[in-house]
């Protein structure tokens, strides 16, 4: 059978489904290089909008910092275009090891093993260093990528409600006599912006003799003092067995991730890790770009102490204007409209405004949780974020929303 | 046993003020997603000294307060 008329009806009527249920997503084109100001092009065909990006995960400003790009160019003429391998066979360069060192130093764990992205990392990981008579306890609402490495593991599953450390150690309990037991959260939680209660986890896993798994891909960089990550802030630096983060977002924001934690349990990733053993490693350029990001991020804390600035300025200006926020410290700031088409229109009148930043709804986020999902960065100056919150407030007035409760939005708009 | 079930269930799942009958579809209506079937499977076991094989605890026979205890009883001495 050929992709005949059939098969092909089939298709059009799924994604015409997608389409009426207001699920189809559109990519919009961006013209410039990523930063605070970017060019956009939306939809296709449409003449190029000068905007401010809010919704990047650019949070240290690195995605075309002049320095970084001077390493990646320096790195593409030093060591190529690419490796034409994979890691073991000929794909490893001095490069990619000096890259994985810098990288334990960083996060202070034992040792590194670089993945082709974090998505990747999360994939290959727990089928490497679990077996069917292990548990893995995991937050409900962990990220896609680890969901997916989950599915891939031989190892029983079970979950525990969102950041409830009662609820995780009933789970440490009731799994108690599995061989080994992780449990698994993600570091800073990219919807809600909020922080997993990393000390409390430690404590609990060291009580019932488990091993704890971050994904710190939102916080590696910038959270804690000198912007190690989640375990920095939390107090709890070498207690963390596995930390898998990527260098897509505040890390340099190109592409790449990794696994850094106990050395033996980041050779079995090495051994057996199926996206690390089969699909090529990352490019030669962006690791010479990560190695700078690693350099200037370790020789200065200007650019974190700067999106830490950022940040409290844009919360507090967002509840001054009468919005309602999920609250937190991260740059991550969800300023919540609770009905999908709300946050829908809210997302196309900022766009009007000349701010960008998109609306998240179900499934993304559960029912009647539609959000504008806001995220800054040290590349941003105050006049970039006093003129975002001038269109939320235009915006918010337009729509009635400013100074309401939640229940008043909800009568108003439904869930 | 249905009053326990029940529950359970709601203590594990529910996360807003939805009331559970013994009838309400657990899996089908999203209340348990077919990951977190594991910790029911495994409080079944221990509270009622049972061992459900694997291949039984199927996503159908979790799929209400109701179909649960009839699974159980198959294996309750
Ligand atoms: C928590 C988390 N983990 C992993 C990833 C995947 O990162 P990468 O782009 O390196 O695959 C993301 C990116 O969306 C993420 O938010």
């Amino acid at each position: 059978m050929a992709y005949n008329e059939k098969t092909r009806g089939m298709y059009s009527d799924i994604l015409s489904g997608l389409k009426s249920a207001g699920l189809f997503k559109q990519e919009r084109y961006i013209h410039s290089a990523q930063a605070a100001d970017i060019e956009v092009e939306f939809p296709a065909g449409a003449a190029i909008k000068k905007v401010i990006n809010i919704c990047a995960n650019n949070y240290l400003g690195m995605s075309s910092h002049p320095e970084v790009v001077k390493a990646a160019h320096a790195g593409l003429d030093s060591h190529g275009y690419g490796m034409s391998s994979v890691r073991f066979i000929c794909g490893t360069q001095d490069i990619h090891r000096t890259l994985e060192q810098m990288v334990t130093k960083f996060l202070g764990t034992e040792d590194t093993i670089l993945f082709p992205s974090c998505m990747d990392a999360n994939a290959g990981v727990f089928e490497a260093v679990l077996t069917k008579d292990d548990v893995m306890i995991s937050d409900r609402l962990v990220h896609a990528s680890i969901i997916d490495g989950i599915r891939l593991c031989s190892a029983m599953h079970d979950t525990f409600k969102h950041s409830d450390m009662e609820h995780l150690e009933e789970k440490l309990q009731l799994h108690n006599d599995k061989r080994l037991k992780m449990v698994i959260t993600d570091g800073v939680f990219s919807m809600d912006g909020d922080t997993a209660k990393l000390d409390m986890m430690a404590e609990l896993c060291e009580k019932y003799d488990a091993l704890l798994f971050v994904d710190e891909s939102h916080s590696s960089g910038f959270i804690g003092k000198t912007g190690r990550g989640t375990h920095e802030q939390c107090g709890v630096m070498g207690k963390i067995d596995i930390i898998t983060t990527t260098f897509g977002k505040g890390l340099g924001g190109a592409s790449g991730g990794c696994v850094s934690g106990r050395k033996e349990l980041v050779e079995m990733c090495r051994q057996k890790a199926r996206p690390y053993l089969f699909s090529n490693t990352i490019a030669p350029p962006v690791v010479a770009g990560v190695i700078k990001v690693l350099e200037i991020l370790s020789a200065s804390t200007d650019r974190r102490d700067k999106l830490e600035k950022n940040t409290e300025f844009w919360r507090k200006g967002l509840i001054e204007a009468g919005l309602i926020i999920k609250a937190g410290d991260t740059p991550i700031v969800p300023v919540m409209l609770f009905n999908a088409k709300l946050a829908q229109d809210v997302s196309r009148d900022l766009y009007d405004e000349g701010i960008y930043a998109i609306g998240f709804f179900f499934p993304v986020v559960p029912q009647g949780q539609a959000r504008i999902r806001t995220q800054i960065s040290a590349g941003h100056e105050i006049h970039h974020l006093e003129k975002a919150l001038e269109a939320f407030r235009k915006v918010g007035k337009k729509h009635d929303i400013l100074g309401k409760t939640k229940q008043e939005i909800i009568e108003r708009y439904g869930m | 046993m249905q009053e326990i079930i029940k529950n359970y269930v709601t203590k594990e799942y529910v996360e807003d003020d939805t009331e559970l009958t013994y009838d309400t579809p657990l899996i089908s209506g999203g209340i348990v997603d077919s990951f977190s079937m594991v910790s029911l499977k495994r409080f079944l076991e221990n509270k009622y000294s049972i061992s459900i094989p694997d291949d039984k605890a199927t996503p159908e026979a979790f799929d209400s307060v109701n179909k649960i205890c009839v699974l159980v009883r198959e294996y309750v001495k």
